[in-house]
Order: structure tokens, then C-alpha cells, then sequence
């Protein structure tokens, strides 16, 4: 076992891959003028092979009104194994470079400590730090909008552009208006939306939503975009080379960005003290979208903000280390009033925020700054693409978000962790993330919200999870079980997660009986 | 009531109880390996940039020797596309290659920070295929905390930290650089 573990470090000191079979020696990618490999951004820290074509697994079917089935739609992405596979290297690859940036950094643990006082002080006086945000921001010249819900903020965007007379919006990626649907409701009111973000392009065009919230095609193949792109941009379906669609996208989307009569873009930080906003790209599609057009919105959830512009010290330093093991993003932009000649509104919307922050067990879901880093860090997101959660967020952070949009139709996708508390351990605001999704599921049964086959596991479980003693001998039993038992009993049909997955080799013994046995511990002794 | 007023409302009635009290904000050591300067040039590799050692003419003549259109925001160079405050960001959609000053730059990450009032038209450090910044050493700080206590966040409506040039790998992970805006960001102490 443990030289097993050595070998997942290869020589160079990286993590070894995932799947070797991904391996190669160059992916053409960006080098240094001495001619070094470079990794910022989303790049991978290794060069890897593009795998054949495949038949890209599409989402979770919708069904009006019917729960989702994460189950189902995990399934057939499991059966795309070169999806897969290449998915699961990405974002475990993204979650190793995470490690790398923290380990950099020897006050990590104080800057997620403080990151954590900072949104729950601001959360916890919210109503102060918004009218702040709104005054200084009036004062600066920015018009300020206020929504409670997805569709009020449609409404208030389209008058906007109504007023203006705009037919083309331009904007960058953001989480906030797939909430609201907003480019399907400015389809319907003739209003052409083009996303600038690639990933969010590639989305867009193949009629999908994103399925993470910093990569979104990060479940797509490089042939899978080569096909989109022949059909809807009228390039060569033969090319996939990762160089010739990218600039494909840049030099189709140039004049479109050139001849827009607006621009938007979400936020990532809301500044009460100043009435700053900012927001962090790779690709600096949002500063063109928002400095190229005469009119520039920005969307931005009311639990986006914080208290002082110093506090950006504290999150900028988190948030692209967390996201994707780079040191910060290309471009972190701060706005704080319109430039010469434009004009600049801000749209805060609620869409439920308020309410959640009523819920004791939830309110600190809202200290969220979507970095993904739960996502990356999730075995069943990563092995099930994103799009599988028929839902806005997926991951560990879709779990606890999405049931706060519609109970009834997100009530399975708490039941998809392990709870193994990874998500937990790399949040950068310490949100107990995975506590959570074990609420959300007492609290999906409480009200009879989720199937009677959840309902028996959950009684069980509740039992099991509230007697540590209970728990450890309950652990020492499964894994005994595990041992002695055919494959047949253990992937019943109470817990489909186990079905087309090997059971792991179980362990000797438990953490508590290796405990027991070389440090003599006792309950409670601590 | 109106849409604010029930928001702030719904708020005050749902906010967690508690102080939850707002942290000071320490400074944490900084490890340059004894030289700031050479660990700003470090990141700035890192993360795609590049650093010329040398004066604008001759960074011009050596890396640019065709450019046709060039739009300069610095006395140090003049360029042959005006840009004024006026400027309407599509006459500059053609600019090869934009030169500006930073007023910040950040060791931690190798950023440069950029505002309005240098850019003189902000569009043209995303429209321009290329981008020059101009940087004085004596203006380089240790990490983001430390950037984010200088006044330029109380005094510009526009301020961007530009880390390297426009990138993305969002195609199997695979990194370009010049992905919307700028192809190279070429940093040169002054």
C-alpha cells in the first residue's frame, strides 16, 4: 500500500496521473521566451493526450415538474469513458495545483480564517453594508437597480437596454443570470446576447448550460468543440487543433464585440466602503465587455459583498489558488463609476439570498465566492461531468444551493457525496459544506421531499451518525464486510451510487482502531 | 414597497443574530529571496509575461519591427494612433501594438496595476494585439495586501491588475495566450 502511495509522485516532484494513458510528452501549449512549459490559468500542470473521439454525454433530462435524476445522467457520463477519464484527470490536476499554490503560502490556514470572519461579519449585517455599497456607488455616478427575484432583474436589464435602444449585448461569464435565465428570456424579447468567454461561448453555442462554474466546458473534448463550432461558426469539422478553435472563437467574436451596443458582466466582490466592484477573468472578455460598448451593466448577488477595499487583499489572494492553482487571475478588475462618455449600472439581486440567510443550518452557504474548489475536489463530481446535476450549481456547493432554488426538484442531489468532507477541507471560506448536504438530506426527509427507499437510509444513518461509538463500530463492520461479502450485497439497489463501481480495498483498520492501538486513546480525551 | 426596500427589510429580519465582529487585517512576512525586484520578474514569467531589459525604442525596434499601428499612452513613445479620453474604444480595434505605464506592481503574483487616468481610453489594453507597460521599480510592493493599501482603489474609477496577457485553457486544458484581448504583455523597468 504505502510504496503504491509513493508512486503517485513522479520524479519532477508533480503528482503523477490519474490515468497514464493520458500522459504526453507536449500539448503545445504556451511556453516561457526560455522555452518552459507554463501552467497558470487553467492549463494543466502536465501536457496530456487529446483522447479519440466520443460521443459527448449530454446532461440530466428535464422533466417538468419530476426530481431530478443525478443517478441516471451520472451513469451515462461513467459509460463515456474518455469524458470521463479526461474530466476526472482535469479537475484532480486543477485540485493538486491548488495544494502547490497553499503550500506556497504559510498563513493559508489565517487567510481562510480570515475570509470566513470577513463574510460572516458582512453577512451578518448585510442590510448596513448594501445601503453603504448603494450610496457610494450612487455617489460615484453608477445607477443602482435592486431585484428580488430572476425575473424582476430580466425586466430591469431589458428596460436598460429598452432606454438605450440596444439590440446586441455583449457580456462575460456569469453564475448570477444563468440563475435567471437571462439569455433565454432576451431571446424572447429579441435581444441578441453573445457570451465573450470561450468556455461560456462553446456552452452557448451547443445550446448547454455550464457545467462548472469557472471551466464550463471542462466536460467537452476537443473534438466535441471542433464539431459545435463547424455547425454553428462554419469551421473546419476535420480541425480540432486546440490553437485553430481558439482563435477561431477570437476572430468571430471581435466584430460582434466591436459592434456591440452594450456590455455586461457579474461581479465577484461587491465593495461597501467604496462602491467598487470587481471582477477576475483569464481571458479579459470582461473588461472588453465592459469597456468597449458604451453601456456597461453588472449583475451581482447581494451576498457578494464586503466590507473594505483591504478585504480584497485577503480574497484575491484565495480565489484563483483555490480555483485553479494559479497565483491570481490575468485580470482583476475594479470598477468603480462610469468611464468618460459611459454609463454604468449595477443590478443587485436577491433570488432567495435573503431567505436563506433566515436558515440557521444554511445562512453560510452565502459566504460562497465560487471558486469551484469543492468541485474539483469531489469524486462524485468528477466522475459524473457537472451537467449531470440538471441543475445551475453542481458539485458540493450545487448541493446545498440548488434545494434553497426548488426543494422538490434538487431533493436527490444531496444523496450525490460520500460526505467524505474534502470540499470542506479546501473551501476558502471554511463553509462546513459537507455538514450541510447532511442537513439538507434530514431536512429533504423531515418533509417527506425525497423517495421512502432515501427516507429507510437516512433513519439509519441518523441513528448510526449521532452515536460516535455506534458510528465507529458501524465503520469497523462495513469495512469488515466489504472483506467477506460477493459484490451482489453490497450494490443493492437501496444505494445505486456503488452500481459500475468497484468497492475500494478496505483497510486493515479503522483511523480509531489504529489510534486506539498506537496511541491508547480514549473518548472524549482531546 | 418597493424592490429595495423589501430586500433590506427581508434582510434586518433575517440576519444571523451575533456580532460576528470584522478582523483587523495583519501584514504577513513576505519571502522576495532577497531581491524584490527579481521575484516580481519570477511571477511575471510565471504567469505568461514577458520582461524586456532595455528603453522603449529599442524594445520596439527588437520585438516589434512591423508594427504598423501603435497607440502610446506615455511620453517616453510616441505612437502613431491618437488616443485621447475621447477616443471611441472601435478606433482602436486595429492597434498592434498600445504602450502604457502601470502605477503598482505586485512581487506575489507579477502583476501590474492599470488605471483610467494612464490608459487615457481603457479599451486599448484589451483592443491592441500587444501591450507595453511601463513600470518604475521603485513602485514594485511585496504582496496583494500590500497593493490593496495604496490609494489608487479610493482615487481611479477603472483600476486593473494585469497579470501576464490574455489566456485560456478552457479547450482539454491545453493554455493560449491571446485568448480575447492582448497576445503578449511585455513589462520594462524604468
Amino acid at each position: 500500500m504505502k510504496e503504491s502511495h509513493e508512486q503517485r509522485r513522479a520524479k519532477d516532484g508533480l503528482p503523477a496521473l490519474l490515468h497514464e494513458a493520458l500522459g504526453t510528452p507536449d500539448d503545445g501549449g504556451a511556453k516561457s521566451g526560455s522555452g518552459e512549459r507554463l501552467t497558470h490559468g487553467e492549463a494543466t500542470s502536465r501536457p496530456l493526450q487529446p483522447p479519440p473521439p466520443e460521443r459527448q454525454p449530454r446532461g440530466a433530462k428535464v422533466h417538468h415538474r419530476r426530481p431530478v435524476d443525478h443517478n441516471e445522467a451520472a451513469q451515462r457520463f461513467i459509460d463515456a469513458p474518455r469524458h470521463e477519464k479526461m474530466h476526472d484527470e482535469r479537475l484532480w490536476d486543477l485540485r493538486q495545483k491548488r495544494d502547490r499554490q497553499m503550500h506556497g503560502i504559510p498563513e493559508w490556514e489565517t487567510l481562510r480564517e480570515l475570509a470566513s470572519s470577513i463574510k460572516q461579519h458582512t453577512l451578518a449585517h448585510l442590510g448596513d453594508h448594501l445601503e453603504r455599497f448603494e450610496a457610494q456607488a450612487s455617489a460615484n455616478g453608477i445607477h443602482v437597480h435592486w431585484a428580488q427575484d430572476g425575473a424582476e432583474h430580466n425586466r430591469i436589464v431589458h428596460g436598460i437596454l429598452s432606454d438605450h435602444g440596444a439590440r446586441r449585448l455583449i457580456k462575460s461569464k456569469s453564475m448570477l443570470t444563468e440563475e435567471t435565465g437571462f439569455r433565454h428570456y432576451m431571446q424572447g424579447v429579441g435581444i441578441e446576447v453573445i457570451e465573450t468567454d470561450l468556455g461560456e461561448r462553446i456552452q452557448q453555442l451547443d445550446d448547454e448550460a455550464p457545467s462548472h462554474i469557472v471551466v464550463p466546458a471542462v466536460h467537452k473534448l476537443r473534438s466535441d468543440v471542433a464539431e459545435v463550432f463547424a455547425r454553428t461558426l462554419g469551421t473546419d469539422p476535420n480541425n480540432d487543433d486546440v490553437h485553430y478553435l481558439a482563435e477561431q472563437q477570437r476572430e468571430k467574436t471581435r466584430p460582434l464585440i466591436l459592434g456591440a451596443d452594450a456590455g455586461m458582466t457579474g461581479a465577484n466582490f461587491a465593495v461597501a466602503e467604496t462602491g467598487t466592484f470587481v471582477v477576475c477573468t483569464n481571458e479579459g472578455n470582461a473588461d472588453l465587455s465592459a469597456n468597449v460598448p458604451p453601456l456597461h451593466i453588472a449583475s451581482i448577488g447581494i451576498e457578494k459583498l464586503i466590507p473594505r477595499i483591504a478585504d480584497l487583499g485577503v480574497f484575491i489572494r484565495l480565489l484563483s489558488r483555490s480555483a485553479l492553482g494559479s497565483p491570481i487571475t490575468q485580470y482583476t478588475s475594479h470598477f468603480r463609476g462610469p468611464r468618460h462618455g459611459g454609463e454604468m449600472h449595477v443590478v443587485l439581486v436577491d433570488n432567495g439570498r435573503s431567505a436563506r440567510l433566515g436558515e440557521v443550518d444554511f445562512w453560510e452557504s452565502l459566504k460562497c465566492i465560487r471558486c469551484g474548489a469543492c468541485m474539483n475536489t469531489c469524486p462524485v463530481y468528477r466522475r459524473s461531468g457537472g451537467l449531470s446535476y440538471g441543475a445551475t450549481y453542481s458539485g458540493p456547493i450545487g448541493l446545498i444551493l440548488d434545494p434553497t432554488f426548488d426543494r422538490r426538484r434538487y431533493s436527490s442531489l444531496p444523496f450525490a457525496s460520500t460526505l467524505n468532507g474534502s470540499c470542506t477541507n479546501v473551501c476558502p471560506v471554511k463553509i462546513d459544506i459537507h455538514k450541510q448536504i447532511f442537513a439538507w438530506r434530514k431536512a429533504l426527509a423531515e418533509t417527506h421531499d425525497i423517495g421512502l427507499g432515501k427516507q429507510a437510509l437516512m433513519k439509519a444513518a441518523g441513528a448510526v451518525l449521532s452515536h460516535p461509538k455506534l458510528y465507529r463500530a458501524a465503520i469497523a463492520t462495513a469495512d469488515g464486510a466489504l472483506k467477506v461479502l460477493p459484490d451482489f450485497a453490497v450494490t443493492n439497489r437501496l444505494n445505486t451510487w456503488t452500481q459500475g463501481r468497484d468497492m475500494p480495498e478496505p483497510p486493515r483498520e479503522t483511523f480509531h482502531q489504529w489510534y486506539e492501538r498506537t496511541h491508547g486513546g480514549e473518548e472524549g480525551a482531546q | 414597497m418597493n424592490a429595495r426596500d423589501t430586500i433590506l427589510q427581508r434582510i434586518r429580519e433575517n440576519q444571523p443574530a451575533g456580532a460576528y465582529p470584522l478582523p483587523d487585517l495583519p501584514s504577513f512576512p513576505f519571502d522576495d529571496g532577497g531581491d524584490l525586484v527579481a521575484c516580481f520578474l519570477r511571477n511575471l514569467v510565471a504567469m505568461g509575461g514577458h520582461y524586456y531589459d532595455g528603453t522603449i525604442n529599442a524594445a520596439m525596434a527588437e520585438l516589434f519591427p512591423d508594427a504598423a499601428v501603435i497607440a502610446s499612452t506615455v511620453p517616453d513613445f510616441s505612437g502613431n494612433r491618437a488616443i485621447t479620453s475621447g477616443t471611441e474604444a472601435g478606433q482602436l480595434a486595429d492597434v498592434d501594438v498600445g504602450i502604457t505605464r502601470a502605477s503598482v506592481g505586485v512581487a506575489e503574483t507579477g502583476s501590474v496595476l492599470l488605471v483610467d487616468e494612464n490608459l487615457i481610453s481603457n479599451a486599448v489594453a484589451y483592443l491592441a494585439q500587444h501591450l507595453i507597460v511601463l513600470l518604475d521599480r521603485a513602485s514594485i510592493v511585496t504582496t496583494l495586501q500590500d497593493a490593496y493599501r495604496r490609494p489608487e482603489f479610493h482615487q481611479y474609477r477603472y483600476a486593473s491588475f494585469h497579470t501576464g496577457p490574455s489566456a485560456t485553457a478552457d479547450i482539454e486544458g491545453v493554455l493560449i495566450h491571446g485568448a480575447q484581448g492582448v497576445r503578449s504583455l511585455t513589462v520594462l523597468l524604468t
